[in-house]
């Protein structure tokens, strides 16, 4: 790679002038690292920082600060992958965007903006999903920064560090540093893939919000969400059903809108208004620039410390891995060890047992999949040891195994019997061992 | 078809509702007014990274003004460690530098830069006056930190001392003695209030309307599956209280038959499944919290005069409202639960109705107060506010605030009403108390070595580990000075620590010293943000007058990754 540009004019003792701060703790002994940790003082650690290859995942409320606080501890090769375009409700947190950035890939103007502030620091973007790429590129990088907010892409990219380990290869274990916030709260964590608890084991700490039963929307509203719900759920499909929902559209959020608020009046519920709707079909999780802050930080401070060694990081086996933050009521962290799950789908290598009722059906089994909070899944695929008993994807194989929906589980399983779940969404097999209640 | 005539939308966000909806959706307008009339003021000093990136986090939701009060010229050193200053900024002044890269941010702020050395600034009258809020960053003279806090106290103007180097930081907030929260935005799950125990006629009269039937032929399964739960509830006890002496179920065994009790009603529907969860909690005898107590004893509530904050005056009327009721007034929030649409409505509305006699019954009693201290009529306390005061009423705060320890050369450093609690904290292994006193010796240190002349190159100050030369001494010097502080509170506290725990408490002191002096009062760019991240948060408590702020003094620990609120 090219040498990044960096003022002519300044010396390299000028250049190391700029890090004074930085370098004074590199170069000065820890109270709580030796030798022996791994940690010389003076250029080995230095320089350590300025070679890691870092891939930042969102470039969002937490990736604009991740950016930052990366550039500013040193890290100098940087990557940044993320999707989504700057909306204007962005302004109020994601720092690196402005009025006239509106619309633009939020991967690269980040990029842009940090390696124009922080020179000789190069930050290379990626517009796309992070499905996009494959193991030989993340194999590229020694630290994985994630500030995501969204579930399903924490475990994809978990799942694909975790098989990306080779006992063979030490380079192939990418430590994992997530970050999460709503707001005044927030969590940041550090795993070490197949060595320590990783997303998935942790995957009770997120669980899903209750879903309203369709029922409750199609006739006993209450609630003005009801309303919404019912407005977006039902409403949508059956009068403008060749119309894809946008729900960054203020016309389609409008419309929405509108019909909740004259069922709301129907009922006589009150308190729909146009934020709420959006709100609830947006699911808008509320985000101040002072939590991210908080978050991304304590998630750069882990990567500073493993990248120089130069004091003890969270995340080590056996020790502390996870920081809850929460701010509303005073200030209180919780740091704690999450421990590994053997039956963890992902890392660990016995199956979950899964009590069920035996006369209950297929159909049954298959829709509590979706709201078990340890699976999450939406389009569970099913397969026992000798057979499929139900695919929801591809078309022919739902066809073929759809009827098998309504059969009772006695019907098609024997008790301790071990069933593989999967889910077009994750490259992971979920194995569970069945027993009959 | 008839033709619907759309519903009146008015609430259409503007612009600026939408580039603040994911705050808005926290603090609600009111907090949003309330950040856009506050004037911050920044008095930055030291490597000065933690002030901004704390600007930062507040320039973005929208506060209104800020100054940033530095005489520093912009180093190479700062480029390293500041994201709001540019390579042209080398030599320019910090304050005019880093405002301007803060105005880019948000074009609806306003931002000053002060450039006029801290000495001399503080040497005039009034010069604090502007300002509603202020930040004041390490290190730098005592006797100046002194006199802030002087002229900060008289104002009442809330202001916040931080110090932020290595991987270590602290805040400490100096608030108005009494400084009253409503809005606390409690756990939703905390605050149903349901009143089973003590229902009025109108729900008794709803609840045998419900519950007509249940148990008999006579009602059909749709009817019994749709019946709130907080009915089954009330249904049910009036059945146990026939059975049990008209006694409601008190210990956890009893609690745990009136479980059964309801479960037997039926073993299936959601409505039924609801009542049991909600059996323990409901069945709670109303309690007010211990800060809602000390609030109905503290001193204001009874001394009210003419310009009493209307916190006092409604605090006041709701604590006549319990002594005659013996519980607060009703929230009159219902949580959603399976019923039919018109039913749940009218529960609703019974529990609103309710609500709202409460509400009038305390608005009555906050006139006569008014009339009994000559209140003046345009200071007259809106409906509103008592409604929203009435609505909370069991979850209202209040923060004492106190004065920041400031370590001044030649003074000793004690800890007042508060060295037996310290003490204690001591001997607790959570506590990060020992990193204080190591930010006390470090403020001592520098209190007593630095010089008036500027020689060391920030305003005289002498900070430990800043020359690789005197870095070894230092160490031993801070440690020293810390173990002498432990040995002071100890003595203060008349108490004292066993070997070995005592020996260990100082070997950990030694250790977060030796981190300090190495990071030489330098800020880590990550630590500084995170600071400035937590301080942001407080200050945006603190102005709203929303959810609950630090009281008083914050640590956070880069090591361990973890904080600690201490109350000095
Ligand atoms: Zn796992």
């Amino acid at each position: 790679m090219a040498a990044a540009a960096v003022p002519t004019t300044n010396g390299s003792a000028t250049r190391r002038a700029r890090w004074t701060y930085s370098d004074r703790i590199l170069s000065r002994p820890g109270a709580y690292v030796d030798e022996e940790d791994g940690f010389v003082p003076g250029e080995a650690p230095i320089t350590s920082v300025e070679n890691a290859r870092i891939l930042v995942i969102g470039a969002g409320g937490l990736g604009c600060e991740i950016l930052k606080n990366l550039a500013l501890s040193g890290f100098k090769k940087i990557d940044v992958i993320d999707m989504d375009t700057i909306d204007v409700s962005n302004l109020n947190r994601q720092f690196l965007f402005r009025e006239k950035d509106v619309g633009q890939p939020k991967a690269t103007v980040a990029a842009n903006f940090v390696m124009k502030r922080v020179p000789g620091c190069t930050i290379t973007p990626y517009v796309g999903k992070i499905q996009d790429k494959d193991q030989d590129y993340y194999l590229q990088f020694n630290i994985v920064v994630c500030g995501l907010d969204s579930i399903e892409a924490r475990r994809w990219i978990n799942a694909t560090l975790v098989d990306l380990v080779d006992m063979e290869n030490p380079d192939s274990l990418k430590p994992l540093i997530d970050g999460g916030t709503e707001g005044f709260k927030g969590q940041s964590r550090v795993i070490f893939p197949t060595m320590t608890s990783c997303i998935e084991c942790q995957l009770d700490m997120h669980a899903p919000r209750a879903a309203v039963p369709l029922c409750t929307l199609a006739s006993i509203p209450r609630q003005p969400q009801h309303c919404i719900e019912w407005a977006h759920i039902i409403k949508w499909e059956e009068e403008r059903k060749d119309v894809t929902l946008d729900t960054d559209d203020p016309e389609h959020i409008t419309w929405l809108y509108k019909k909740a608020l004259a069922r709301a009046q129907e009922y006589n519920i009150s308190g729909v208004t146009y934020s709420m709707t959006q709100g609830v079909v947006k699911n808008i999780i509320p985000a101040i620039a002072s939590t991210n802050a908080i978050i991304a930080a304590s998630c750069c401070n882990e990567a500073y410390k493993i990248a120089t060694t130069c004091a003890p990081c969270i995340g080590m086996p056996g020790q502390n891995n996870y920081m809850l933050y929460t701010g509303d009521t005073s200030v209180y962290t919780y740091t704690f060890e999450h421990q590994k799950k053997d039956d963890c789908p992902v890392c660990g290598n016995l199956p979950k047992d899964l009590v069920v009722n035996p006369t209950s059906t297929l159909g049954d089994l298959v829709e509590s999949f979706a709201e078990r909070p340890e699976s999450q899944l939406k389009k569970p695929n099913l397969r026992s040891e000798g057979k499929s008993l139900y695919y929801s994807s591809p078309a022919s194989l739902m066809a073929q195994t759809k009827g098998n929906l309504v059969k009772p589980l006695n019907e098609l399983l024997s008790d301790g019997e071990e069933i593989a779940v999967t889910d077009p969404a994750f490259s992971t097999v979920f194995k569970y061992r069945v027993h009959f209640s | 078809m008839e033709v619907q005539v759309p519903p009146p939308l008015q609430d259409i966000p503007t612009a600026k509702e939408k580039k603040y909806d994911r705050q808005l959706r926290l603090w609600g307008a009111s907090g949003q007014k309330a950040l856009e009339e506050t004037h911050v003021l920044l008095i930055n000093n030291g490597s000065g990274v933690t002030g901004v990136e704390t600007l930062k986090n507040l320039v973005l939701p929208g506060v209104g003004q800020f100054t940033i009060l530095d005489s520093h010229v912009v180093s190479e050193a700062d480029l390293g460690v500041n994201f709001f200053l540019e390579e042209e900024s080398l030599g320019q002044f910090r304050a005019e530098e880093t405002v301007r890269c803060l105005c880019e941010l948000n074009p609806g702020v306003q931002g000053f830069a002060l450039t006029e050395p801290l000495e001399t600034f503080i040497d005039k009258d009034d010069v604090l006056k502007p300002y509603n809020l202020i930040l004041v960053s390490a290190p730098l003279d005592s006797a100046i930190l002194a006199r802030i806090q002087l002229y900060a106290n008289a104002l009442q103007i809330p202001t916040f001392y931080f110090r932020s180097t290595g991987f270590y930081s602290s805040f400490s907030v100096l608030l108005p003695t009494a400084f009253p929260i409503v809005d606390t935005h409690p756990d939703p799950t905390s605050t149903t209030d349901l009143r089973l125990l003590k229902p009025w006629p109108t729900l008794s009269e709803f609840v045998r309307e419900k519950t007509k039937g249940l148990g008999t032929e006579s009602m059909n399964q749709h009817d019994k599956s749709h019946i709130p739960y907080v009915c089954l509830l009330l249904h049910y006890l009036e059945q146990w209280r026939d059975k049990n002496g008209g006694k409601n179920p008190e210990t956890y065994k009893e609690k745990s038959a009136f479980r059964e009790l309801v479960r037997e009603g039926d073993a299936n529907e959601e409505n039924f499944d609801e009542a049991c969860a909600n059996v323990l909690k409901a069945l709670n005898p109303p309690t007010i919290s211990s800060t809602v107590r000390n609030i109905f004893a503290a001193p204001e509530i009874d001394e009210l005069t003419t310009s009493s904050p209307s916190f006092w005056l409604i605090a006041n009327a709701i604590r006549q409202f319990y002594n005659t009721h013996n519980e607060l007034p009703l929230p009159g929030a219902v949580p959603d639960m399976k019923a039919q649409s018109a039913d749940y409505i009218e529960l609703q509305n019974i529990y609103k109705k309710k609500a709202r006699q409460d509400c009038a019954e305390v608005v009555e009693t906050v006139r006569q107060l008014e009339k009994q201290t000559d209140r003046p009529k345009e200071h007259e306390i809106s409906e509103k506010e008592i409604e929203n005061f009435c609505k909370g009423a069991a979850h209202i705060s209040l923060v004492r605030g106190r004065p920041l320890q400031i370590v001044e050369a030649g003074k000793p450093i004690t800890f007042g009403d508060r060295a037996k609690a310290m003490a204690m904290e001591l001997t607790n292994p959570e506590s990060l108390i020992g990193l204080y006193i190591c930010f006390l010796a470090w403020d001592e240190y520098i209190a007593t070595r630095s010089t008036p002349s500027n020689e060391n190159g920030d305003n005289g100050l002498k900070i430990p580990g800043s020359t690789d030369k005197d870095y070894k001494t230092d160490e031993t010097k801070l440690i020293d000075m810390a173990h002498i502080i432990v040995d002071n509170l100890l003595k203060e506290a008349n108490t004292s620590i066993d070997e070995p725990e005592s020996s260990e408490i100082k070997a950990q002191i030694a250790k977060q010293c030796k981190e300090l002096v190495r990071a030489g009062g330098g800020e880590l760019h990550n630590l500084a943000s995170l600071t400035g991240g937590m301080i942001s948060q407080e200050v945006i408590k603190v102005v709203t007058r929303q959810y609950v702020p630090v009281d008083n003094t914050c640590l956070f620990d880069g090591i361990a990754s973890r904080t600690y609120v201490l109350r000095i």
